[in-house]
């Protein structure tokens, strides 16, 4: 039975630290708020350029897209950079079927080629925790997407580009637009929005792109925009596939517009200093208005450089948490050993 | 060879007996219980069976033995022998097999294999269309005359119903047992668990209850008009549970079974992404556990199934979505049941008819039963020997299960198949 448990510690090490970043479901608020300030600090306050620090120095990451993506490998690419890891990418295709074995042999060779973080992304919901459950102990795992499961670096960086603009969450109405269902992104961002206590999170869209169950995420879910836009200090929109109308889900991009569009007029009805997230790459006309897009209030590409700061801070944590159980085990010996030379003097 | 054992507590539900008292074969045939030993018979060896139980060999409507074919772990041989230990003497062996049974000579291969390995009765499941591709009908007159106790789709319902309803009216004709398995294909659409709280949290694509209920709900009303006598396969939805009761109640000769693992876990054991946990139909949510565990206690659900489906380590050896479905279930059947038991879920004589007299009424064998001059298929059963089960004590090649590791109370010590011993717990 101990398998229902395995969800939120099999990514926290004995010292209850960060060791694979699989997802935010299960961590505190102080592991995301450790996350923030770090990330903060790669950032130089005055020009917002991000350093490059020797912390990953002799380190290697191994980038696994068992999935295509062009934006979340090369921010990782650049945050591993800026942190003076050796990187190497790999695009491993997804259309030949794969027998169990030759994933796992992927995986373990790359691992012999001392590895020490593997960054996977991969289209099956719980293919990070699978293999986090695989790896060597000293390996780690960094989720950079699994199906509709989870994305963390991108809620972390949604939740530190929130925090840059609009202060603390923790007091903040959030409202977030769009395809809920199909969206590993939005699950981590209600995820950490929860975790770092946000006053209220709500979800709008059509039924159905809307999970069966809204209410187990926590979240209140109203099927009018106007309605879900009062008040509320954020906004976040989702991307629409297109997949979504060749399976019937909704009729048309022109009538999700109409219906769920973010224009200038219903950002109104939103508090008058709000901000407009998106996580990228956005369609205009779609699910947000150029107008809108392009505006004072939209922060879309802010998020886009927050993105690598967000990255360095989660792997040069990792690394530091793995540094610190070392000495932490390293000291156990020690004292162990003490006691035990005490005993046989004595 | 003439056996007695003797001072067991005989549950047989199909005599409505339940009683410690002696039972007597002679030449693999029950030829009586009683105190006292029939008129000229002298045992050549006893079996002194106080404080145990003597039940039927359990009747399992639903395992598949890996043979012929690759589809899955195991063989006849190994898998009979996994039976026995769960205490399961007769089975039903579904035509998913690798090549699919539709023929005739896929039907004798599997008997010769079974009789070759004498370890159970291998009742092979015939396939209701071509290569179970839902679209031609197979020969179920032939598969009959070859062997066949029932015909099904296994795992692939067929879509169509206008071949469902000409399969359904020509094998009325037969007499011969259809089985179900009810799920809409374009419903179903990939999902991988329940639609609920774990795969809303979880992301996983999600297969609703209406995936199962409208198929069920049209394959009843066929059955209904083609007049056959139907009987529908591991059940998964509270709402199922209803319509079948339903149906009873306006009087369709229907039964309907239920995997065992469906008792016992639901939606919840998926949080984790642990792959034992995947299976077809999906586990569900708590309510239709309790629903289906309520359909079993008022008899709407008439028996009890292991479904069994032994994998290689590398079919689960991949991420939940992408792992095989299917539970190594043949040796917790039992288990399983006498843990509800424990429960107080349910009587211990609904428990054992449930994988005896029931299952073989829906057969229409004389198996699953203690009665005078029926085969001698027997387990004895140690009601209060606590064990644990262990991957690599398990006799089945595949060790899929999701229950390694739980406790048990209840231990079958010894199974016997037409009288002779073939299975021990431990050899001395």
């Amino acid at each position: 039975m101990s398998s229902r448990l395995s969800a939120p510690n099999l990514q926290l090490n004995e010292l209850g630290k960060i060791k694979h970043f699989l997802t935010l479901e299960g961590l505190k608020q102080h592991h995301l708020l450790e996350i923030l300030d770090t990330a903060e600090s790669f950032i130089n306050p005055q020009t917002d350029e991000i350093k490059k620090v020797p912390i990953l120095r002799g380190k290697t990451i191994m980038n696994l897209f068992f999935e295509p993506s062009t934006r979340t490998r090369t921010t990782f690419e650049i945050a591993e950079k800026r942190l003076s890891a050796d990187v190497a990418s790999l695009d491993i295709a997804t259309s030949a079927t794969k027998k169990g074995e030759s994933l796992l042999d992927t995986l373990w060779n790359l691992q012999a080629m001392q590895a020490h973080m593997f960054v996977i992304r991969h289209a099956e919901s719980g293919a990070a925790h699978f293999f986090a459950q695989h790896v060597a102990p000293h390996v780690h795992v960094l989720n950079a997407g699994d199906g509709q499961h989870a994305h963390p670096t991108q809620a972390m960086l949604d939740m530190f580009t929130i925090r840059r603009h609009k202060g603390d969450i923790y007091d903040l109405k959030v409202a977030i637009v769009g395809d809920v269902l199909h969206s590993r992104v939005v699950r981590s961002q209600i995820q950490a929005l929860s975790i770092l206590e946000a006053r209220e999170i709500r979800v709008i869209g059509p039924k159905t792109l809307m999970p069966t169950h809204p209410e187990a995420m926590g979240v209140h879910y109203y099927d009018s925009i106007e309605e879900g836009l009062k008040d509320v200090d954020v906004i976040i929109m989702v991307r629409l596939q297109n997949e979504r109308m060749k399976s019937a889900l909704i009729p048309s991009e022109k009538e999700f517009f109409k219906l769920f569009g973010l224009t200038k007029e219903r950002l109104a009805l939103a508090k008058p200093d709000a901000i407009v997230m998106h996580p990228g790459p956005i369609n205009r006309g779609v699910e947000i208005d150029s107008e809108v897009a392009d505006g004072p209030q939209s922060v879309i590409l802010q998020q886009v450089t927050y993105g690598i700061a967000v990255r360095m801070a989660v792997m040069s944590i990792i690394m530091s948490n793995a540094a610190q159980l070392a000495q932490h085990q390293a000291e156990q010996a020690y004292l162990e050993l003490e006691t035990e030379l005490k005993e046989v003097t004595e | 060879m003439r056996l007695a054992i003797n001072n067991g507590r005989i549950i047989d539900p199909s005599q409505n007996l339940d009683k410690v008292t002696n039972l007597y074969i002679s030449r693999g045939r029950i030829v009586g219980i009683s105190d006292e030993i029939p008129e000229g018979f002298t045992a050549d060896q006893e079996i002194d069976a106080t404080g145990k139980w003597i039940l039927p060999g359990l009747v399992d409507l639903q395992a598949r033995l890996g043979d012929p074919g690759n589809n899955y772990a195991g063989n006849i041989a190994s898998e009979t022998k996994a039976a026995v230990a769960g205490g399961v003497t007769s089975l039903c062996c579904p035509p998913d097999t690798s090549p699919v049974n539709d023929s005739q000579a896929v039907t004798e291969l599997i008997q010769r294999r079974a009789r070759q390995a004498a370890t159970a009765f291998v009742m092979p499941i015939g396939a209701l269309t071509q290569g179970l591709q839902g679209e031609l009908l197979s020969g179920m007159y032939s598969l009959q005359q070859a062997g066949c106790v029932a015909l099904s789709q296994a795992n692939q319902p067929i879509q169509n119903p206008l071949t469902l309803k000409n399969a359904l009216e020509y094998a009325v004709s037969h007499d011969l047992v259809v089985m179900l398995r009810c799920e809409d294909k374009k419903l179903k659409n990939n999902g991988v668990a329940h639609s609920g709280p774990v795969s809303s949290r979880l992301g996983l694509p999600a297969i609703p209850p209406s995936a199962e209920t409208t198929a069920l709900a049209r394959d009843l009303l066929l059955v209904e008009e083609a007049g056959i006598r139907a009987h529908f396969s591991q059940l998964s939805c509270a709402r199922s549970v209803e319509m079948i009761a339903d149906a009873k109640k306006r009087g369709l000769p229907v039964t309907c079974d239920v995997a065992i693992h469906q008792l016992h876990l639901s939606e919840m054991d998926v949080l984790g992404f642990n792959s034992l946990f995947h299976v077809t139909p999906p586990l569900r949510s708590m309510q239709d556990k309790e629903a289906l565990r309520m359909g079993l206690k008022t008899g709407v659900i008439d028996a009890v199934v292991s479904d069994h489906t032994p994998l290689e380590k590398d079919d689960k050896l991949l991420p939940f979505g992408e792992s095989k479905p299917g539970i190594s279930g043949l040796e917790t059947l039992l288990p399983l049941l006498l843990k509800l038991v424990h429960e107080n879920q349910l009587d211990l004589m609904t428990a054992v008819r449930s994988v005896t007299q029931t299952p073989a009424s829906i057969l229409g064998r004389n198996i699953g039963s203690l009665d005078k001059s029926n085969s001698a298929d027997l387990c004895i059963v140690d009601p209060n020997a606590t064990w644990t089960l262990e991957a690599d004590k398990m006799q089945s090649e595949g060790k899929n299960s999701p229950f390694i590791g739980w406790e048990f109370t209840g231990m079958v010590e010894q199974t016997l198949f037409q009288g002779r011993p073939v299975y021990r717990n431990n050899p001395v």
